[in-house]
């Protein structure tokens, strides 16, 4: 038995039949065809499948679509503006917060509720924050920065250093 | 990983998934946060035949004090008790456990009504629940009925939640004079299951003389454990260094953890020990 589902991501409503068994994720990228949203583990352990489900970040791995149906989801996709990059992703640009960038779209979007949440967090709080999403390239380091960075853009406060720091 | 085919229903009242539960039997399963029963459905370890998701059910979330009861709604998720205000200022020990439960985007779905009927002694809240002392109020077409925490866990994902009930609410006696509570897991990295974890609440007189006290150990046994002599030795004391090694000993002594990954047997007791001293000593500061 499928279900007819509508999802509005990014702005956009998606109407969908899925299965109940279908996973966020997959809504995501195959019904909707927005590929930003990584799957990395599909346990609920790397956090590269972080979106935003009615502005509280998710691992869609572990919701099923049919959670979802008729809420506000956001995905990396919806990020950038016509106007140009969303703080976060200037903040990462510019900090080297990314090699690989496979986590990236995952911890932009935690970044993003971290920082609704906590306009002004230290660093502890931004790596307790940022616990369920895991990168093996960087070391953490420069995302820690790129978030304390893009923390002071959006208060319209100094802006840190964004040369590389060596550690 | 895709779990096997199942039909989902989505109900708005409390009646409508109780009647569906009873109409499927053992072959339905509750969906709250769904991050323990989601895993295990991708994994094939459950593969129920039909899920009835509670999350559209108003009414089943909240953190209250009422009638000397500390009451929280069953579908209250992880991050609504870490923001409570309650919670911040009399409830410390929630502080300390939520933050070591998985990770934030779980916390954000994960329940604790959830946590406890999953019923893994691995889980946190069921240490803590054991040291407050607390009582699970369980629902179903009969009406509701009311199960203490040392009653409520049965064996390996079993709890006195029936076929055809849902647990609705959690109740713990509600903090008054000098109440402290603490929590602490050892754990190998974020999101793991307890190494060894250790949860305390202790009552003190004006005279400094322990009126209640409540240890709960988590994943050093089958089940959720008490530690019942420790608690014996603390209530009436002084709580003086000498009584909190003598608690911290029998809690190391009473627990029966098995060797895995996370350490053997003599490591997890000796972790024991060490988190029981120092989460009684973190319970005694925040009750002064």
């Amino acid at each position: 038995m499928t279900k007819k589902i509508t999802l509005k991501i990014n702005g956009t409503e998606h109407t969908m039949e899925v299965e109940p068994r279908m996973l966020l994720v997959h809504a995501i990228r195959e019904n909707a065809s927005l590929t930003g949203t990584h799957i990395g583990c599909d346990t609920s352990s790397c956090g590269a499948c972080t979106i935003l489900i009615d502005g509280k970040s998710a691992k869609s791995c572990t919701i099923l679509a049919v959670q979802a149906d008729g809420k506000e989801i956001a995905t990396v996709e919806g990020l950038a503006t016509a106007e140009g990059l969303h703080p976060i992703q200037e903040g990462f640009h510019l900090n080297h917060a990314l090699h690989c960038g496979f986590c990236t779209p995952g911890m932009m979007m935690r970044a993003i509720e971290l920082l609704d949440k906590n306009p002004n967090p230290t660093e502890e709080e931004i790596r307790w924050g940022i616990a369920g999403n895991l990168c093996r390239c960087t070391g953490y380091n420069n995302i820690v920065s790129a978030i304390q960075w893009t923390s002071a853009k959006m208060q319209g406060k100094e802006l840190p250093s964004t040369e590389p720091k060596f550690v | 990983m895709i779990p096997e085919s199942f039909a989902y229903s989505a109900p708005t009242t409390l009646d409508e998934a109780l009647a569906l539960l009873q109409e499927h039997g053992d072959e339905a399963k509750i969906l709250a946060g769904g991050h323990s029963l989601i895993p295990m459905m991708k994994l094939r370890f459950a593969s129920p035949t039909h899920l009835i998701d509670i999350n559209n059910i108003p009414g089943l979330s909240y953190v209250k004090e009422e009638d000397g009861y500390l009451k929280i709604g069953a579908m209250t998720k992880e991050v609504e008790v870490e923001e409570s205000d309650i919670i911040h200022n009399k409830y410390q020990i929630f502080i300390d456990a939520t933050k070591l439960i998985a990770d934030p985007q779980v916390r954000n779905f994960g329940t604790l009504g959830g946590n406890l009927a999953h019923g893994d002694a691995a889980n946190d809240h069921p240490a803590v629940m054991i040291a407050l002392g607390a009582e699970i109020e369980i629902t179903g077409q009969e009406g509701k009925r009311t199960v203490g925490i040392d009653d409520f866990f049965h064996g390996f994902y079993t709890t006195a939640v029936d076929e055809g009930e849902v647990l609705t609410e959690i109740r713990i006696p509600a903090a008054s004079g000098n109440y402290g509570s603490a929590y602490h897991k050892a754990e190998r990295k974020v999101g793991d299951y307890a190494t060894a974890g250790v949860a305390a609440m202790v009552q003190i007189d004006d005279q400094g003389r322990c009126t209640r006290a409540g240890i709960g150990l988590t994943n050093v046994s089958p089940l959720p454990l008490r530690a019942k002599r420790s608690e014996e030795v603390l209530i009436g004391s002084d709580l003086s260094e000498s009584v909190i090694e003598q608690a911290a000993q029998y809690a190391s002594e009473d627990c029966s953890p098995s060797e895995d990954l996370r350490g053997n047997e003599e490591y997890k007791r000796h972790l024991v020990k060490v988190i029981t001293k120092r989460m009684l000593k973190k319970a005694i500061s925040r009750a002064k």
